[in-house]
């Protein structure tokens, strides 16, 4: 039961983008069309889930018994770097258009603070690794659900007659603020 | 000796991760036109930007990939160009005109339509609402292209799609971006062979939905294997060049006209 008021906690209370506001660079930057922001957002997750699992591994059967905690920030980049290369090299194989689609946001996805902001969350917070999976997982579809929202917004203002010095950048931060408000609703839905 | 156990941890670490990916990239590694390599080999690795690419190796991919021209690199000079060009077999200043082509030809005649579309009249916000047409694939007969067009080189004709005058069009790509079912694409002039459909419907579907679909039966393939495929209910042509003259009347018994000869009208 704990898990999945964990996993639900994860994706809609404690949404990475909406709540710690984590990540906002691949939100911003890859939420014009739907589609590509769900690849985004499911590469976000398959990065996450990998990352909550290795970066547990590493930090509990490694770097606590020794004594190694200080290492946890430099282990963990190294972790977050080699899967999203993994990643990138998939989708690159996989699927050139997608490739293109996501362009630097994809690397970018090294140096996005969510997927950081998860590894040392779940350290922090001292999950077992079942919890960390889930958390792991919950929170890539929370950021996943987050960006795949924003992008059916932005699609349909594509049309929308917005004052010109709203538009663009201005309009998109506005509306996470709206998207943010809108989840603070879902906060004391579980303790 | 405290100092090298955590030097030693990470060494170790690193030497994991890194010999997993050297391991995936084996395993994951693309393909790419061997002449790009050497076009970026005769760039002149400044990286400066002046092409308008994000640095060298872009431009390349651009240029063997056709969309940029051989002399775009305002940097490398007349050796420069001579270099591309004979990687490229073209001689120098001699480029390939190119034309923006439509991949459709669901006329208002032969494409049904399902409802009437009153709201905003651009083919964004229609295709947003799923189009007016049976087909969902099809062109949208709203215009964006034509207005995306900043040399007059495109109009709406009577029956219901774009037309584009080849004198005009320079291949800018304006309207390609423009059109929100990627029906334009750009082609060589003298390409004459087309796929004109884009419909990923099976067979009976596209074939209620539009006279002129892609049904995908084969014939087109059975005739050209080495060129034309099948692919997801669509006969793709992967690649033009391989298409030999003689072959075109066999490809061109296509029971509904959606690949052949370009004809100056839409109606095969």
């Amino acid at each position: 039961m704990e898990l999945v008021t964990l996993f639900i906690g994860a994706i809609l209370i404690n949404n990475f983008v909406l709540h710690y506001f984590l990540g906002i660079c691949p939100f911003l930057g890859v939420s014009k069309k739907i589609d590509a922001a769900l690849s985004m957002g499911l590469a976000v997750t398959f990065v996450m889930s990998l990352t909550a699992v290795v970066s547990w591994a590493i930090n509990h059967l490694i770097l606590i018994p020794y004594g190694l905690d200080y290492l946890q920030i430099v282990s963990f980049i190294l972790v977050i770097a080699s899967l999203v290369q993994l990643v990138e090299m998939f989708i690159r194989k996989t699927s050139p258009p997608l490739y293109q689609a996501m362009g630097i946001y994809l690397p970018l996805i090294t140096t996005n603070c969510a997927i950081m902001g998860l590894a040392l969350l779940t350290a922090l917070k001292n999950y077992d690794f079942a919890e960390a999976v889930v958390f792991g997982v919950g929170s890539g579809l929370g950021f996943t659900l987050a960006i795949v929202l924003m992008a059916a917004i932005r699609e349909q203002l594509e049309v929308a007659d917005v004052p010109k010095p709203l538009q663009g950048a201005a309009i998109a931060l506005i509306i996470a603020g709206i998207m943010a408000l809108a989840f603070f609703g879902f906060s004391g839905m579980i303790k | 000796m405290s100092v090298l156990v955590p030097i030693l941890t990470m060494t170790i670490l690193g030497l994991l991760f890194s010999l997993g990916l050297v391991f995936a990239y084996k395993k994951l590694i693309v393909e790419v036109d061997p002449r790009v390599e050497k076009i970026n080999e005769s760039l002149p690795q400044a990286n400066c930007g002046a092409c308008g690419y994000a640095g060298c190796q872009a431009l390349a991919e651009a240029i063997a990939a056709g969309k940029a021209a051989a002399d775009s690199c305002p940097v490398g000079g007349g050796e420069t160009v001579e270099k591309i060009s004979s990687i490229l077999g073209i001689k120098a200043g001699e480029t390939v005109k190119k034309v923006a082509r439509l991949h459709c030809r669901g006329t208002t005649e032969a494409a049904p339509r399902r409802s009437e579309y009153l709201g905003l009249k651009t083919c964004y916000a229609s295709h947003l609402m799923g189009g007016d047409k049976l087909c969902t694939y099809g062109c949208l007969s709203l215009d964006d292209c034509v207005r995306a067009c900043p040399f007059d080189a495109m109009e709406m004709s009577a029956d219901g799609l774009p037309l584009v005058i080849e004198e005009k069009c320079t291949a800018c790509g304006k309207c390609v971006d423009a059109c929100p079912r990627n029906l334009l694409e750009l082609h060589p002039l003298s390409q004459n062979i087309l796929v004109y459909c884009r419909s990923r419907d099976r067979g009976a579907v596209a074939r209620k939905a539009c006279k002129n679909a892609c049904i995908a039966c084969g014939i087109c393939s059975r005739a050209c294997p080495e060129a034309i495929v099948i692919e997801d209910n669509l006969a793709v042509i992967t690649d033009y060049r391989k298409i030999p003259p003689e072959k075109i009347p066999a490809i061109e018994k296509c029971p509904t006209l959606s690949i052949g000869r370009l004809k100056k009208d839409h109606e095969g």
